[in-house]
């Protein structure tokens, strides 16, 4: 692996040396774990661990539930509510993983938007970012089948409506909204394909996350200053770095314990208050929900689907060059997924040359609005489809396309950037002046 | 295919419900109960718990069902708590459909509780957490988070909310209810007070036994409420220690490359 110059392992003895030889598995896990890290890295740099934490979680409490659940339209609510009486400690495995899938998403939208301010997009970590975008897109895909799977009210009519957009795709629309579902309404051929979707998707997902992380590896982290470490020599990369273990991890479960702490006050006390009344209520298809709410996770995106109604001028235009083949609804599908194209695109949008957001004094206001905005979409999308929130969706879609395909290119080039640091060390001895040598300390942490 | 699946779905709805709900019209007037099993240290009232039972048994359950009960939960710690033989009793006075037999018998522990026995009768097992009783404000979830979601204060303020006005719309007699979403429901008043005697002699206004029948509704869709604050009380507990020391030694770790004592 290339990279931060940094001590490799070294088999001692003969046993050691034997295995190396024909399987250097001990030397890529010490490898991966020694990783020299940039030392200045703020609270923001644990969403990564929380995540990989999330993943194990979700996969563990899922296999066991799926133990206990039946993928059957007449049994699914049924064994779902075996599973909350009968099974030793199941009411706290399936809270756990239903409220896990938000934890989970809590600390995705953390992730992201910690790469947007900092910068972790740009080269030359690109392949990170978009492995990490196809890593989301993954769990949006997962949370919504497993959203399925309870076969509530909820569950039935968001899969409804949802699967209902493919359809809106012109020509090949109704086709694959049929292969989809495994017929012309969700039963229990779609829960069928779900479940068995549900279960394979986190395994693409974790062969991903080995990508990113092995990607990320190999650039080193971002870190705040978006200085990059010295690779000029081994001394200089020990003065910008620490290794992974056991400065980072140490700090990483630190954060994690915190964050697991509110995670099972709300697993234990509150189980219910992210989750809809709705899904209580075995899926009938003939009783249609007063308001049909995706999970809070995707209300954002689904604020900006809803947002292209067909009086807005864009609309009116894309409807008319086109014939008629992009109509409201397929231009609301393409807006939704190109709210997330755009954002995966952002390594190539953003023009300038200063990495981090801490010294774009411009660009720092922007970002803020787009966090901004992306809690007023969320906030928009639970709202019925009606006035105002209709005209305030609007506004706040063509935002969120705005900071990407128009501010980011632009503040480029208008923007005067202040002078970042030339080290890391230096931006870390600025917040923690050294002592004596101003070196990096003598730390042996393998001990 | 969908279009017309779901526009006959509104049709269908519109017609069983006789248009009482009206999108959006959540006007209805939610009491805030003061339930034994709020807050995170809250547990189900034993007592209370055998009163709902009570009231369910011989008002509720003549037409609604629960379905996903096993009537053997009546017996669980946290819950009802009957004795056994009190259990085995109670289970003979229902009658299950057996596949095994191709007959009907008398219901033992192991089956559920009856289903419905009328059909547009909802199954009450999980009513409690199937209904939410405040919103808001602004769609923000504030309310809910300091007062619960108010499933049992929902059903209990609609047991309570009939204000005896009647009407006639398409051979279906509705009452007016300042619970109920739209103001009008298909369910006649089921209790007026002083419905059932309670053996420890506790008060039997209409008020009460709402409270009472709601408490158990409660239990009935959350039936380990109990061990799941216990289970959520250790793991805070434990995170809270963990944190403390992950901290002190995260802080100690740290402390020579940040050019301080230790």
């Amino acid at each position: 692996m290339g990279g931060i110059p940094h001590d490799h392992y070294e088999p001692k003895s003969n046993s050691e040396k034997w295995l190396h030889r024909r399987l250097p598995v001990v030397g890529l896990m010490y490898d991966t774990l020694m990783i020299p890290t940039p030392k200045n890295l703020n609270w923001m740099w644990i969403w990564g661990i929380v995540l990989t934490f999330c993943l194990a979680l979700q996969i563990i409490t899922g296999i066991v539930l799926a133990m206990h659940y039946t993928p059957h339209v007449d049994s699914a609510f049924a064994s779902v509510e075996h599973i909350m009486r009968n099974v030793n400690g199941g009411y706290m495995l399936r809270y756990m993983h239903q409220n896990g899938a938000s934890l989970f998403f809590v600390a995705v939208y953390a992730h992201i938007f910690r790469g947007l301010y900092y910068g972790s997009y740009k080269a030359p970590r690109e392949i990170t970012w978009i492995i990490g975008m196809l890593i989301y897109l993954l769990m949006m895909g997962t949370a919504f089948m497993g959203y399925v799977l309870p076969w509530g009210q909820m569950s039935f009519w968001g899969a409804t409506v949802i699967t209902g957009l493919f359809g809106a795709i012109p020509f090949v629309g109704e086709s694959l909204q049929t292969l989809l579902l495994g017929g012309p309404a969700v039963d229990n051929a779609t829960l069928n394909r779900f479940f068995s979707l549900h279960y394979l998707f986190p395994f693409v997902i974790a062969g991903l996350v080995i990508i990113h992380i092995w990607a990320f590896h190999t650039t080193g982290n971002n870190n705040p200053t978006g200085v990059e470490v010295r690779r000029t020599s081994k001394e200089d990369a020990e003065k910008d770095t620490l290794p992974f273990w056991p400065y980072f991890v140490i700090k990483d479960l630190f954060a994690l314990a915190v964050i697991l702490l509110v995670f099972f006050a709300i697993v234990g006390f509150m189980p219910n208050y992210l989750g809809h009344p709705d899904n209580y209520i075995e899926a009938n298809p003939l009783s249609t929900p007063a308001h049909i709410v995706p999970e809070w996770y995707f209300l954002p995106f689904y604020a900006i689907l809803r947002a292209f109604t067909s009086d807005v001028w864009v609309v009116i235009i894309a409807e008319t060059l086109t014939g008629g083949i992009i109509d409201a609804k397929f231009f609301g599908v393409l807006a939704m997924f190109g709210a997330i194209a755009v954002m995966a695109l952002a390594p190539w949008l953003d023009t300038s040359s200063v990495r981090s957001g801490r010294y774009r004094p411009m660009f720092k206001w922007w970002f803020w609005l787009l966090v901004v905005d992306f809690f007023v979409l969320m906030w928009l999308g639970a709202m019925p489809a009606e006035e105002p929130y209709a005209t305030f969706s609007l506004i706040a879609s063509a935002y969120w396309f705005a900071y990407f395909l128009v501010i980011l290119p632009l503040l480029g080039v208008i923007e005067k950037p202040m002078t970042p640091p030339a080290t890391i060390q230096e931006d870390f001895e600025a917040h923690y002046p050294a002592k004596t040598d101003g070196g990096s300390p003598a730390v042996n942490p393998a001990e | 295919m969908i279009k017309k699946l779901t526009l006959s779905a509104l049709a269908a709805f519109g017609l069983t419900t006789g248009g009482a709900i009206a999108a959006g019209a959540y006007d209805s007037h939610i009491e805030d109960f003061d339930f034994s099993f709020e807050g995170p240290f809250g547990t189900y009232d034993v007592n209370q718990l055998q009163r709902g039972l009570q009231v369910y048994t011989e008002i509720c359950a003549s037409c609604h069902g629960l379905k996903f009960v096993p009537l053997r939960t009546i017996g669980d710690e946290g819950g009802p708590g009957l004795p056994e033989e009190q259990v085995i009793e109670y289970a003979k006075q229902f009658e299950v459909f057996d596949a095994d037999l191709d007959d009907f018998r008398e219901a033992v522990p192991t089956d559920h509780f009856p289903a419905s026995a009328l059909e547009n009768a909802p199954d009450l097992s999980l009513m409690a957490k199937a209904r939410a009783g405040f919103h808001g404000p602004y769609g923000l979830g504030i309310n809910q988070f300091f007062k619960g979601i108010g499933g049992p204060e929902y059903i209990a303020s609609l047991l309570t909310g009939y204000t005896g006005e009647e009407k006639e719309q398409a051979g279906t007699t509705f009452y007016e209810n300042t619970a109920f979403p739209g103001g009008w429901i298909s369910m006649a008043p089921p209790l007026y007070g002083e419905d059932v005697d309670f053996a420890d002699g506790h008060d039997n206004d209409l008020h009460h036994i709402a409270e009472d029948v709601s408490a158990f509704l409660m239990w009935t869709a959350e039936p380990k409420l109990g061990a799941r604050k216990q289970a959520g009380f250790a793991g805070v507990l434990f995170l809270t220690l963990l944190s403390v020391l992950l901290y002190l030694t995260n802080k100690r770790l740290w402390a020579p490359v940040k050019g301080k004592e230790h």
